[in-house]
């Protein structure tokens, strides 16, 4: 899976959590909390979704790495390469 | 014969629109199903029953229409059991909207706040019925009396439909009358205490460590359970203010302030929250919230709330002092965990602590009874374990 793939998929999430999501004007490099005013059952959904997806398991310890869009892609993308 | 009527569904809530229909005529229903599908000021509401029985006649095709709270909508043939008492809010006083003009004086003079509105009791359940504020009705009986003629001709005077609107305006209108009314005729006491999360979140911590994501808890599972079994310990806070009154709840439904996207809320009930598990309730709290910003929601979830949590934590405020929902006794809000100094033994430390208030009814209990009930709050978060 591609860097562009993985990120595809991500907004597709993305915008199953959030409906307005307007993915051209995400930015990649910042927190997608504040961005898209997301709260913890919101992350929840978020993270089940991009488990799901992706078939991996993501620790509560990471999801800091979880916190933009680009932090997403470079996590998941190490997460399936290992896998 | 049960006359099905646009339910109101919320302290907040004077009108309805018929989206659909899920029986028709000759159909089967069980108690407790839902029927049809109404549209409020905040949500589509997926409407149950009330009594079982056979589908006999559809009085109102879904439309555009915006009709008043207790319109009939429909005609069930029951099976011939005594219908169970509808929801809360049912029972509640209507709410007292400010009007839009100035009420019209009865011909003895307007009545004074508190004083009680001489209505014919005809007149009462209709006005109550059609969600309609007596104060706003023009007396024409003998000694200023409302009389069942007056209900009707002030709700003929109601316009029956409107052009549609913008759902955030309408759900600001309703947020709008229905705190007024709080603010008007609830006499609000406020405490707080700052509680140790350091048991709670340690505690959270290692039980989702190994758990996949999709069986994680969230800390706030955690705060809605203690909630909820301090209410069965102070359980003059978990009820309703009805007719000058408070009436205790034997369920503890907890309701759940959810902000939705674009602005405005709901509280819709997680029922019976102090008898579940922390996994149970989770997964309830979960599709709630879902459903809630998904803009669909149960009748019973939007009338069986006995008290409201609200939590502005991940927001950064430290602290929430609300409005408490009528006609509920009580609302409870939760703040950010923030990291403070705290003396444990003879060290300070700092430790993640939360501020939890409580907005009380002062006619139906008084500081002392609040207080045992924060108390109660933070006792239990101190033992996560045992939620």
């Amino acid at each position: 899976m591609t860097g562009d793939e993985i990120r595809g998929k991500v907004v597709e999430i993305l915008g199953q959590v959030v409906p307005e999501l307007d993915p051209s004007e995400l930015r990649a490099d910042a927190a997608l909390r504040d961005q898209l005013d997301i709260d913890s059952m919101d992350f929840l959904n978020f993270a089940i979704g991009l488990h799901k997806a992706f078939g991996v398991e993501i620790p509560e310890a990471d999801y800091r790495q979880l916190a933009t869009l680009d932090g997403c892609v470079a996590y998941l993308a190490a997460r399936i390469k290992a896998a | 014969m049960a006359s099905f009527l646009l339910p109101k569904l919320g302290a907040d809530m004077t009108e309805g629109r018929l989206v659909e229909w899920l029986k028709r005529p000759g159909e089967r229903i069980e108690r407790g199903e839902v029927i049809a599908v109404v549209e409020t000021d905040k949500a589509n509401v997926e409407v149950e029953s009330w009594v079982a029985g056979t589908m006999e006649k559809i009085l109102v095709e879904p439309g555009d229409k915006w009709m008043p709270v207790g319109t009939p909508l429909a005609a069930i043939r029951t099976d011939g059991v005594e219908p169970v008492a509808p929801p809360a809010f049912a029972q509640a006083p209507p709410p007292s909207p400010v009007p839009a003009a100035p009420p019209a004086a009865a011909p003895s003079g307007p009545a004074l706040p508190g004083d009680r509105l001489r209505a014919s009791p005809a007149a009462r359940r209709r006005a109550e019925a059609l969600g309609l504020d007596l104060a706003s009705i023009r007396a024409t009986g003998p000694d200023g009396r409302i009389t069942l003629e007056d209900v009707e001709h002030a709700a003929s005077a109601k316009p029956a439909a409107r052009p549609p609107a913008d759902r955030q305006q309408r759900m600001r209108e309703a947020i709008a009358t229905a705190m007024s009314r709080a603010k008007r005729e609830i006499p609000h006491y406020y405490l707080s205490t700052v509680i140790d999360c350091a048991p709670a979140l340690a505690w959270l911590e290692a039980r989702n460590r190994d758990r996949p994501v999709t069986e994680r808890l969230l800390h706030g599972v955690l705060l809605l359970k203690a909630v909820a079994l301090a209410l069965r310990e102070v359980p003059e806070l978990n009820g309703f203010w009805v007719d000058g009154r408070a009436v205790k709840s034997e369920a503890v439904n907890v309701g759940v302030a959810v902000s939705l996207r674009g602005g405005g809320l709901v509280a819709p009930a997680l029922h019976d929250a102090d008898r579940q598990t922390l996994d149970e309730l989770m997964r309830q709290f979960q599709d709630l919230v879902t459903r809630a910003r998904a803009g669909s929601l149960r009748s019973s979830e939007m009338t069986d709330a006995t008290v409201t949590v609200t939590s502005l934590g991940e927001r950064g405020v430290e602290s929430v002092f609300g409005i408490i929902y009528p006609p509920q006794l009580a609302l409870v809000g939760f703040g950010k965990v923030v990291e403070r100094p705290w003396v444990v033994g003879r060290e300070v430390v700092p430790r993640p602590v939360i501020t939890a208030t409580l907005s009380g009814d002062h006619r139906a209990t008084d500081g002392h009874r609040g207080a045992l009930f924060l108390d109660a709050v933070g006792r239990l978060l101190s033992a996560p374990e045992k939620l």
